[in-house]
């Protein structure tokens, strides 16, 4: 009976050192992965990575500045596209989502939220770059912009759902027209989770790859047009790991290192937002 | 209930009764955006890979041979190759998506909680292609150096492990998938588990179990559909996953249950071959995204269900850091 009970406890001992060795294992990718990205690509940032454009194949030199600029620009597009839509969606999920419309629309967003965004990127040639016969920024950004859509619509609903109901019932009683009472109270009071879920959406898509390869293609030289080809971090990474030459894997990992750290500021600044959300609260 | 207060002037009044109107058909609209995504996404798709619908019927998902050359194509090698990467990726990741979330829910001190699970998020936070970099300059190397050697050793004979390691394989894409679905699975475990009322937890204690056995056979029943559509949320993620696989898989077209050869999935191949086809070979590619997408659908669909019914209405996990 007792030694029962010893291997019962013995075995509870066990399995929880067994979930510490799995959260260990978990961080261990994790730790590995932003090692080597500091240790190899911050040995090949310098002056000339961030202002001078790729090299000629197999030439040893140039940058990515390219890269870094079209990164912004399509990641601005997109945000300037796909977060108006995905924020205004997201309220009227949330004040006026209670009906079958509502619903459906929530769980199309959910659904298209898992959507694999190479398909949206298939998707968006044939609807953009085919009619307009060439690839471009602007077809790159409209894809990021179609998923960051139904990511900014939950996110807003429920930070807009959080919003305690007797700040609306007193904005009513204030003699506020429903639409004020969610613009000027609902939204506002919001606001902060809002920008928060736009953040998380912004690092998302700064990342990404697949959507641009049949969009933005990618441009070795240096573009500021939208309506043409566009170099972003994510395809030169893409291009310069698979290729052959030395000089394009330091080049892919410091490109990876910028990339890294764009997709954190955006990410870090979304905690920040709430952090002060809620010290004000 | 009537909003317009009476001491408002009439013309007012009405303004306000137009804005109301007005707000509300305006953020209808944005709102329509997402249903028509939605319909324009399947009838482009549908409509697009329609050529190679009509020309191969259903043998298109059976037969493996894809000729451009000859103009045929059978996509059985990249569903099954997408099945056989994922199903990997769940193998390995499951377990320590688990482990993860029922240490930090039950046996973790309270202010390990919060750093670890923020760190074990951080993984979503990585973009696909610096997975995919990294497991072409990292991972592949030591699979090559450490891992495949004595695997073949010992299991050398079995199908699975047969054949010659080139560096890109399937292997390689199931780990990479492994890492990058943890996070997933994991956070939203975590959020299921913490979930369940105390009082599961406590019924169990009270009764002398000791704790790991409240969790066994207390919190996890209590938890069970919220816990299934995490792992089916991670299958969603893996069976989409792009970049990090065509980067590391080897893209070859063969039905192989080899884990060491290279192999090829739905996401991978239209990654690779997309920009360089036109005529039936695009129309075939327009038709593994629709099989893509409605797969990736399906198994969504059913997470969604399975995790709202635990926490009903607050999108779980859709926090990504």
């Amino acid at each position: 009976m007792i030694s029962g009970l010893t291997r019962r406890r013995l075995l509870s001992r066990i399995m929880t050192g067994v979930t510490v060795l799995c959260a260990i294992l978990a961080l261990a990718p994790l730790f590995a992965i932003f090692g080597d990205l500091v240790v190899r690509g911050a040995s090949s940032l310098n002056w000339d990575f961030f202002v001078k454009n790729p090299a000629a194949a197999g030439d040893t030199g140039g940058g990515v500045a390219n890269a870094i600029v079209g990164t912004l620009i399509i990641v601005g597009v997109g945000s300037a596209l796909g977060l108006p839509v995905g924020i205004g969606a997201g309220v009227y999920l949330a004040e006026y989502g209670g009906g079958r419309f509502g619903v459906t629309v929530r769980f199309l967003a959910d659904v298209l939220t898992g959507t694999p965004s190479v398909i949206v990127g298939v998707f968006v040639w044939m609807l953009v770059v085919r009619p307009m016969g060439h690839f471009s920024a602007l077809a790159g950004g409209i894809a990021l912009a179609i998923l960051m859509v139904p990511m900014v619509t939950r996110t807003t609903e429920e930070m807009v759902r959080l919003v305690p109901h007797s700040l609306r019932e007193a904005a009513l009683a204030l003699g506020f027209p429903r639409w004020r009472t969610t613009a000027q109270v609902m939204v506002r009071a919001a606001w902060p989770g809002i920008v928060t879920g736009a953040l998380v959406a912004v690092a998302r898509i700064a990342g990404e790859t697949a959507p641009l390869l049949f969009t933005a293609l990618g441009n070795l030289n240096f573009r500021t047009n939208v309506l043409q080809p566009m170099q972003t971090l994510s395809l030169q990474i893409y291009v310069f790991a698979t290729g052959p030459f030395e000089e394009w894997h330091r080049l892919a990992w410091g490109a990876a290192l910028v990339l890294m750290a764009i997709v954190l500021v955006f990410g870090l600044s979304a905690r920040f937002v709430t952090r002060t959300r809620f010290r004000d609260g | 209930m009537d909003r317009r207060s009476s001491d408002r002037t009439s013309p007012q009044s009405s303004r306000i009764g137009w804005g109301d109107a007005v707000f509300k058909v305006a953020l209808t609209a944005f709102a329509a955006v997402i249903p028509l995504l939605f319909l324009a996404l399947v009838g482009r798709l549908a409509v697009s890979a329609w050529p190679t619908i009509r020309a191969f019927g259903l043998r298109f998902l059976t037969t493996s041979t894809w000729d451009p050359v000859a103009n045929v194509y059978g996509a059985a090698p990249m569903i099954f190759g997408t099945l056989l990467s994922s199903l990997l990726a769940l193998v390995l990741a499951v377990p320590l998506a688990l482990g993860v979330a029922i240490y930090l829910t039950e046996f973790a001190p309270g202010w390990l909680r919060r750093p670890v699970a923020t760190l074990v998020e951080l993984l979503a936070a990585i973009p696909s292609v610096v997975y995919g970099l990294w497991g072409i300059f990292v991972l592949i190397p030591l699979l090559r150096a450490y891992v495949i050697p004595p695997l073949q050793a010992v299991l050398g004979w079995t199908p699975l492990f047969s054949g010659t390691f080139f560096g890109n394989s399937m292997l390689a894409a199931g780990m990479i998938l492994a890492i990058m679905i943890l996070p997933y699975i994991s956070a939203v475990s975590r959020e299921v588990l913490a979930a369940v009322p105390p009082s599961q937890r406590e019924a169990a204690l009270a009764l002398g179990a000791t704790r790991w056995e409240a969790v066994w056979s207390a919190v996890l029943p209590y938890g069970r559909a919220g816990v299934l559509g995490a792992i089916v949320l991670g299958l969603g993620r893996a069976l989409g996953e792009t970049m990090a696989v065509v980067m590391v898989i080897g893209n070859r077209h063969d039905l192989s249950v080899s884990l060491v050869e290279p192999g090829i999935t739905m996401a991978a191949v239209i990654a690779n071959e997309f920009n360089e086809a036109a005529g039936l070979q695009r129309a075939a590619l327009f038709e593994v995204g629709l099989v893509l997408f409605g797969v990736t659908l399906a198994v969504n669909a059913l997470a969604r269900l399975l995790v709202w019914r635990v926490a009903r209405g607050s999108a779980v996990g859709s926090r990504a850091i």
